[in-house]
């Protein structure tokens, strides 16, 4: 049960994260009054998408096929390193927080260059917004988990989450609400939501993350889609450390709580895309600094 | 002792007789890169055995110099500097044998083979060194051959000019040097390092911002850091390894052993050591990433990686003065730890830049594209050490910055207000270096190894012969070897920490144990996700072995014509960036705008030079020269008169010497 139970959260995350994906979709189709696809829609695109055969740029090196390898391994691993409700992480050690965002540096690098493999411009495009973008928010990443181990007292993200307890909130609640809106304005970026990136757009030259994966299908394809869906399944798992303050220590009630927060992030994404339009991307700097300046208060906050 | 000296000697004799033997090239190189090789293989196991054990090897014998003595030491600091800068000019020589063949016809392959087994004697003297004088003669034999190195293709204007500026600049700071030696030796009546105790603290702030301006200038801190970008991409590209990975690094070893020498530090110092390495950090990645030329772009790495290095000793520093062991242990083992890495993976990315350079003739980035499918070898070691320079799990470059972030993440935090502004600057900093490094690499690597060729340069490269290949493989080897290996590393470390805080061996051993335990896990997750992508990967051959797999062209939106040039340049790719920070970058922009409904021909195209180049030494140089020519009055070029000053001057000085 112990064994099983410590692989809990990347299981858990292959089988619900498409999920999110699904209910956020939903959220968006019910805001605009349509019916929208079905909920399991991106399990049947990704499993479409693992059946099929694969078409190669005659440009692309061993770069390119490595990428979407590489990314879905680097998003189970990380997996291992994030506690999920009362679950602990499976491997936890003091700075596990800082591997764990240098692993997903290291997922971006190779999404990176295999877009550049191609030797599109449109996918260079995509290459040279997604570092600049990553350049600015990885230090609100950063400062944000540190005000958030300020407030705890632990560098670990077992400890730091398993002691997010209402009394924390009570004690230092501004400095949570700040890292919290910082962690949240990371986690649109880093999964491409609006008001950063927008994953409906069907124009080459606006696409961030789509543009980078536009030549990669079958098999590959599928991998970057589950990968992405894994991603923002774990960045999701931060915020709701924070904001669920239920770790009662009991496995079947905090779980629970953290898928059902899970969700709850799903349609609050579902609502922002719904309700704001996406930046214009000069300013999308301007949103990542303002979020390190969130980050840099909620540290200096007592 | 006798072991580093029979190395010493070898290397130096080694030097002599190729420099003698220079109208045979094939002689000349086999006893340069062959003396250094066993030179260096014999000199580095006495700095190993000092590093493990953490005893003292030292000799003094008397020199008829006023106030020198021959007095040479290996400590455990020594000995941690001593190991990268035997190794990385061992393997760059074998790399040089092949690199420096092309200019057999040319030139008379002697003199660089003398200057670089100089080089390599006068680095291990300075580390050695434990008399000011003997320091400072050591000092000036590393700048000198490393001058005469630099400028090998002095045919070149450019390196001439290279040259030029490397020599002022090494000079300036040899200056500080020299005001930084006789003032410890006034304190101390003697030069000999051994004599020197209780300095005043006025006395030692002077000497520290001594210390940080001579031994800067070397390693590269902003803005002494002008140097660099010209030196390193006009010397030849095995030089160019040394240089940055291990030379500039004399500097750093220089900083440390003087806060040995100065006792307590303020706190102050601490700070302007944080702040020195965040500024040299961030803005030296930033001006990397808005460079067109390969080693250009590397040189400035270096003074990002000199950055990260110095936060480390500024955390370190910070955690003496705070009383804390485990920053101070965490700081400098980190900072000591990026020493190392740097050194092998700077040293890697500079031989492969080499590599580029031979086989297509250019370092221009945006003339070069698709070299991944002719230089297999090259592509695959520049992309580890692309990885390992960015700091990214599993490679060395992580481990380092890992352990700086953890020890300002456990005990950063602890002292209220005057620790958390350091603890923001350090993390922070590295956050965004972190990031804009990985920007800068995904653009060198991707622009230069990916893609379609961009020119007729990237269409007829061919993969480098085997001592550069082999060379390159065993650098990249060892950037995962150090990764993988650095829980026992990291252990290693113990003596040499002893040496410059002294902390209680004890506690150093249960903290670097504690550590150790730490990067244990690193090193499993970085198993797990071996195996994971293997897995991956071998689930990913199987899906398609039985499915219908095609090539064609890439998307391209339907355009009928896709030329290579079409294609995202390094200057397009770092442009969202460079904009962003044009505050600080100030890059030229030369703009002829698309005209028209039928528009005949439009250019882009950016220069950016160095701001404190530009802002600071421009202005403070062309204030030199001026106000030194008001002087020129005083040079008639009449011999009397010049006859009548030096009476002048006599008879002043008998006066004054009466009064």
């Amino acid at each position: 049960m112990m064994t099983i139970l410590k692989f809990a959260n990347p299981i858990l995350g292959l089988v619900i994260a498409p999920f999110l994906l699904g209910v956020i979709n939903r959220t968006k189709a019910v805001f605009a009054g349509r019916t929208g696809q079905p909920l399991l829609q991106p399990y049947y695109d990704i499993w479409k998408l693992l059946r099929k055969g694969a078409v190669y740029s005659r440009t692309t090196s061993w770069i390119f096929r490595a990428g979407p390898v590489l990314g879905l391994a680097v998003t189970l691993t990380a997996a291992l390193l994030m506690p999920f409700g009362g679950i602990p992480a499976a491997i936890a050690f003091k700075g596990d927080l800082i591997l764990f965002i240098y692993l997903f540096g290291l997922m971006r690098f190779f999404t990176v260059i295999s877009a550049m493999d191609t030797g599109s411009s449109l996918e260079g495009m995509g290459a040279s917004r997604e570092v600049t973008f990553s350049a600015m928010s990885e230090p609100a990443l950063l400062i944000g988990l540190a005000a958030i181990a300020k407030c705890t007292g632990y560098i670990s993200l077992t400890q730091m989450f398993s002691s997010v307890v209402p009394e924390l909130w009570l004690r230092s609640g501004p400095a949570l609400v700040l890292a919290g809106v910082a962690l949240l304005i990371v986690f649109l970026a880093e999964n491409c939501r609006i008001p950063v990136d927008d994953p409906n757009t069907h124009l080459e030259l606006t696409m961030i993350h789509e543009v980078m994966a536009l030549d990669h299908g079958g098999p590959d394809f599928g991998f970057i889609l589950y990968s992405a869906a894994l991603k923002m399944w774990l960045l999701g798992q931060i915020l709701i450390g924070i904001a669920v303050p239920i770790h009662t220590g009991n496995v079947w009630l905090d779980t629970p709580a953290a898928i059902a927060g899970m969700l709850l992030l799903a349609v609050v994404v579902g609502v922002i895309e719904s309700s704001m339009a996406r930046l214009r991307l000069l300013h999308v700097p301007q949103l990542l600094i303002g979020a390190t300046t969130l980050s840099v208060l909620a540290l200096v906050l007592r | 002792m006798s072991l580093f000296l029979w190395g010493l000697a070898i290397i130096i004799i080694g030097g002599l007789a190729s420099l003698f033997s220079g109208r045979k090239p094939g002689l000349a190189t086999f006893l340069g890169s062959v003396s250094v090789v066993v030179g260096s293989v014999i000199a580095v196991v006495p700095a190993f055995k000092v590093l493990l054990t953490g005893s003292i090897e030292s000799l003094q014998l008397n020199w008829s110099v006023p106030s020198g003595s021959f007095f040479i030491q290996i400590d455990p600091i020594s000995a941690l500097f001593l190991i990268p800068i035997l190794g990385l000019t061992a393997v760059a020589a074998i790399y040089g044998a092949e690199y420096l063949w092309a200019y057999r016809e040319k030139k008379n392959l002697g003199v660089p083979w003398f200057f670089y087994n100089l080089l390599l004697a006068g680095m291990m003297l300075v580390v050695v060194a434990r008399n000011g004088l003997l320091f400072l003669v050591a000092w000036e034999i590393m700048s000198l051959a490393s001058f005469f190195l630099v400028t090998f293709e002095y045919e070149k204007p450019m390196v001439r000019q290279a040259g030029w500026i490397y020599l002022i600049a090494t000079h300036i700071g040899t200056a500080f040097l020299i005001v930084f030696f006789i003032l410890l030796g006034r304190h101390a009546g003697s030069l000999d390092f051994d004599k020197v105790s209780e300095i005043p603290s006025s006395l030692a702030s002077i000497l520290f911002v001594l210390a940080v301006i001579g031994f800067g200038t070397k390693a590269g801190f902003m803005p002494f850091h002008v140097w660099l970008p010209y030196a390193h991409p006009a010397a030849p590209s095995h030089v160019s390894a040394v240089m940055s990975g291990v030379m500039i690094k004399t500097g750093v070893y220089g900083l440390v052993r003087a806060l040995t020498l100065l006792g307590m530090p303020p706190v102050w110092w601490c700070w302007a050591l944080i702040a020195i390495g965040a500024i040299s950090g961030v803005l030296g990645v930033l001006f990397a990433l808005a460079q067109h030329d390969l080693k250009r772009l590397l040189a400035y790495h270096s003074v990002e990686n000199i950055g990260i290095i110095t936060i480390g000793l500024g955390v370190g520093l910070l955690g003496i003065n705070m009383n804390s062991p485990t920053l101070a242990i965490l700081g400098f083992g980190g900072g000591l730890l990026h020493v190392i890495n740097h050194a092998v993976f700077k040293g890697l990315l500079f031989l492969g830049a080499g590599a580029v350079l031979h086989s297509s003739g250019t370092g221009h980035i945006d003339l070069l594209g698709g070299l991944i499918k002719r230089m297999p070898v090259t592509a695959f070691t520049f992309l580890v050490g692309s990885i390992a320079i960015s700091g990214l799990p599993p490679l060395n470059g992580f481990i380092s910055e890992f352990l700086i972030y953890l020890g300002v993440f456990k005990n950063g935090f602890a002292g209220g207000f005057e620790s958390i502004i350091p603890a923001l600057v350090v993390i922070g900093s590295l956050a965004l270096i972190g990031g804009l490094a990985l920007a800068c690499f995904t653009k060198a690597f991707g622009v230069i190894f990916l893609g379609e060729p961009r020119s007729n340069y990237a269409k007829q490269v061919h993969e480098v012969g085997f001592c550069m290949k082999s060379s390159m493989v065993i650098l990249a080897t060892l950037c995962v070897l150090l990764g993988i290996c650095s829980p026992w590393v990291i252990k290693s470390a113990e003596n040499v920490i002893f040496e410059i805080t002294s902390i209680p061996l004890e506690t150093i051993q249960t903290e670097l144990a504690a550590t150790s335990a730490v990067l244990m896990n690193i090193v499993i997750i970085s198993l797990v996700l071996l195996g994971l992508t293997i897995t991956f990967a071998v689930l990913r051959k199987l899906m398609l072995s039985t499915r219908g797999i095609r090539q064609v062209g890439t998307w391209d939106c339907g355009y009928a014509k896709p030329d290579a040039r079409m294609q995202y340049t390094a200057a397009s790719f770092a442009q969202p960036l460079t904009d962003l920070f044009k505050m600080f970058l100030r890059s030229l922009k030369k703009i002829s705008p698309v005209k028209g409904i039928f528009p005949a021909q439009s250019a882009f195209h950016t220069d950016t030079s160095d701001i404190s180049e530009k802002y600071m030494y421009q202005p403070l140089f062309s204030w030199v020269s001026s106000s030194f020519s008001r002087l020129r009055w005083l040079q008639q070029g009449r011999l009397q008169i010049y006859i009548l000053y030096i009476a002048l001057t006599l008879w002043i000085l008998l006066i004054w010497k009466l009064m």
